[in-house]
């Protein structure tokens, strides 16, 4: 039994990786593409083998391959260890956040291949989940708020003044959006009333997804959520105009990698956290465990299907709803510049921690005057 | 002293950044859509088809590389008046001029560059040359920029490479309206009496026809 169970764990965390890993890559890409097609360039479109280009994705093997051979460069005076721990610190938690993140729905390991009932869930089954923990979204919160001690200690053991200015531009800008991040999601719990991701995921399929819900808190999220990533407009810590290249000044290769890959699985990570609390998760509207039911307007057609295809359809959507989202996350680093830093302290004390306020109290408003 | 900056004042709905926000995905929206995947594409690069030669083609008036341009026969237009190397406030053009042989047509009549030298590299481009020119014998529409040299000299463009060097259509021929010295038309410029310039000796002079 134990050995089940670790095998399946094991089989979860290395699809999850493959995932995460895999989609960092290709978002690399997006981001050198799409900004192309904003700015009206082509993009890198050029790396070949042979004469398969594949609209320039093989750009991305080429910045692999150019990050491992270049000199692992340590300032004399950095603090070694710190130096190189740091952008494992940065990455692993933008990594281990997924564990709580349901990819599907539970999956009844019997039944595979049978139609199962409308509803309900599997009581014996596979969760789709790395980590099934009954906090839930807590984990999130504490695993994400961690991912800046590795840009501040690259920061602080860098020895330049560049990067500490970027390592603490960092900190500050995490410890004041961390806040309307936990204050956005407030409202959530409060409608889902459930801290677990995949009993939201019921929730929203029960009644309406979370972007209809709380709109209002997914637009506050959804900013803290970039300023999480130290992306554009939120790229103080980084900087190039101001403080040369911020906390990562001094790295090179592939430690710059790994804060490089970190930032985009960042991204990723924050979709799907994004697609869980208010895309509806797994969901697909119309799309029912025993298969696709049109409602009675439209004729009430029905479909069955056996539960390995719905729960195939599900993933599917995840991961759609997931890529979606990074795509509008790159969207919108391509479309807003970079704040100053005081209108990124008054945006984020002086705005969105009282929205965020206010949209808890408004959310209790609603629900007592409801019920 | 500290320095007070003055800000124009932001509304509230300004600083929370919200509507200039949705305005500029509108705007990046729009370009990512139409150059992923609609017809006409806004795109202002090329794509390099293997090889760094392709270029995107210059405007028509794009000043590019000299070139001389020729005559029907092949010779130089021009008649090394050094009016262009007058012009020139670069002063990179030398030009010898020579006479043609005694038993041409055009002996006496024009001069033409022995050799006719530009410096690319010290010229700036200004087209003076060009408007100087009285026979459209030198131009600037070869729609080249100049190259990417190892040696200094190789910029130094002689008459051989000025005149082998075509337009953007392909051709050589300049567009100077007035008849070379063989062709009886250009005595109508003396009321059909031929050129009182020079004696011209005994044979082949009125080759009418060439
Ligand atoms: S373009 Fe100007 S600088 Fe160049 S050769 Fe002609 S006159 Fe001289
Ligand atoms: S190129 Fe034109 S201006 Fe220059 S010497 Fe020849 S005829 Fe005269």
């Amino acid at each position: 039994m134990t050995a089940a169970i670790l095998l399946e764990a094991a089989l979860k965390t290395g699809a999850v990786l493959a995932f995460l890993l895999g989609l960092a890559g290709p978002l690399t890409w997006a981001e050198r593409r799409q900004s192309a097609m904003i700015q009206d360039r082509l993009g890198p479109v050029m790396a070949n083998v042979g004469p398969l280009r594949f609209w320039g994705l093989l750009h991305v093997m080429a910045d692999a391959l150019k990050m491992l051979w270049k000199e692992d460069f340590v300032p004399p005076k950095a603090d070694k260890l710190l130096h190189a721990l740091a952008p494992m610190i940065a990455m692993f938690p933008a990594l281990v956040t997924f564990a709580v993140v349901p990819f599907g729905d539970t999956v009844c390991s019997g039944q595979l291949w049978e139609v199962v009932p409308k509803s309900g869930t599997c009581a014996e089954g596979i969760e789709m989940q790395i980590a099934p923990l009954n906090v839930g979204i807590l984990w999130l919160f504490a695993i994400a708020g961690t991912g800046v001690v590795g840009a501040a200690l690259a920061g602080y053991s860098s020895n330049n003044k560049y990067s500490l200015l970027g390592g603490l531009r960092a900190a500050s800008q995490m410890v004041s959006y961390e806040v309307t991040m936990g204050l956005a999601i407030v409202g959530c719990l409060m409608v889902y009333g459930t801290v677990e991701l995949p009993e939201m995921v019921r929730w929203q399929d029960a009644h309406v997804w979370g972007i209809v819900a709380q709109p209002l808190a997914f637009i506050l999220f959804f900013t803290a959520a970039v300023a999480e990533t130290k992306r554009v407009p939120f790229d103080l810590p980084e900087g190039e105009s101001e403080i040369v290249g911020g906390y990562f000044t001094e790295y090179s290769g592939m430690k710059f990698g790994m804060f490089f890959t970190g930032e985009f699985i960042e991204v990723i990570v924050a979709s799907a956290v994004l697609t869980t609390l208010f895309w509806g998760g797994w969901n697909l509207p119309f799309l029912c465990r025993d298969g696709v039911h049109l409602p009675e307007w439209a004729g009430g057609w029905h479909l069955a299907l056996e539960h390995f295809w719905v729960t195939l359809i599900q993933i599917g959507a995840f991961i759609g709803k997931t890529v979606a989202m990074c795509w509008f996350q790159l969207m919108v680093r391509w479309t807003v510049p970079r704040f100053r830093y005081d209108q990124l302290m008054r945006l984020g004390w002086r705005y969105l921690l009282p929205v965020s306020l206010l949209n808890i109290v408004i959310t209790g408003i609603v629900m007592l005057a409801w019920t | 002293m500290a320095y007070k900056v003055i800000r124009p004042p932001e509304s509230a709905v300004q600083s929370l950044y919200v509507p200039a926000v949705v305005d500029g995905l509108g705007i990046t929206m729009r370009k990512f859509f139409r150059n992923a995947f609609g017809r006409r594409k806004d795109t202002a690069t090329l794509e390099y088809v293997g090889t760094p030669e392709t270029t995107m083609p210059y405007p028509l008036r794009h000043r590019g590389l000299h070139r001389l341009t020729q005559r029907e026969d092949g010779s130089p237009r021009c008649v090394a008046c050094l009016c262009c190397s007058t012009a020139c406030p670069a002063q990179c053009i030398f030009i010898e001029p020579g006479e043609y042989p005694e038993d041409d047509p055009r002996h006496g009549w024009e001069r033409y560059p022995v050799r006719f030298v530009i410096d690319e590299m010290r010229c700036i481009f200004c087209g003076y040359c060009v408007e100087a020119c009285p026979c459209d014998a030198i131009r600037m529409d070869s729609g080249l920029h100049a190259p990417p040299v190892v040696k200094r000299s190789d910029l130094i463009f002689e008459k051989e490479r000025l005149l082998s060097m075509p337009g953007r259509d392909g051709k050589h021929l300049h567009k100077n309206p007035r008849p070379d010295p063989p062709d009886p038309e250009s005595y109508s410029l003396h009321d059909g009496a031929r050129p009182p310039l020079v004696d011209r000796g005994a044979s082949g002079r009125d080759g009418a026809g060439t």
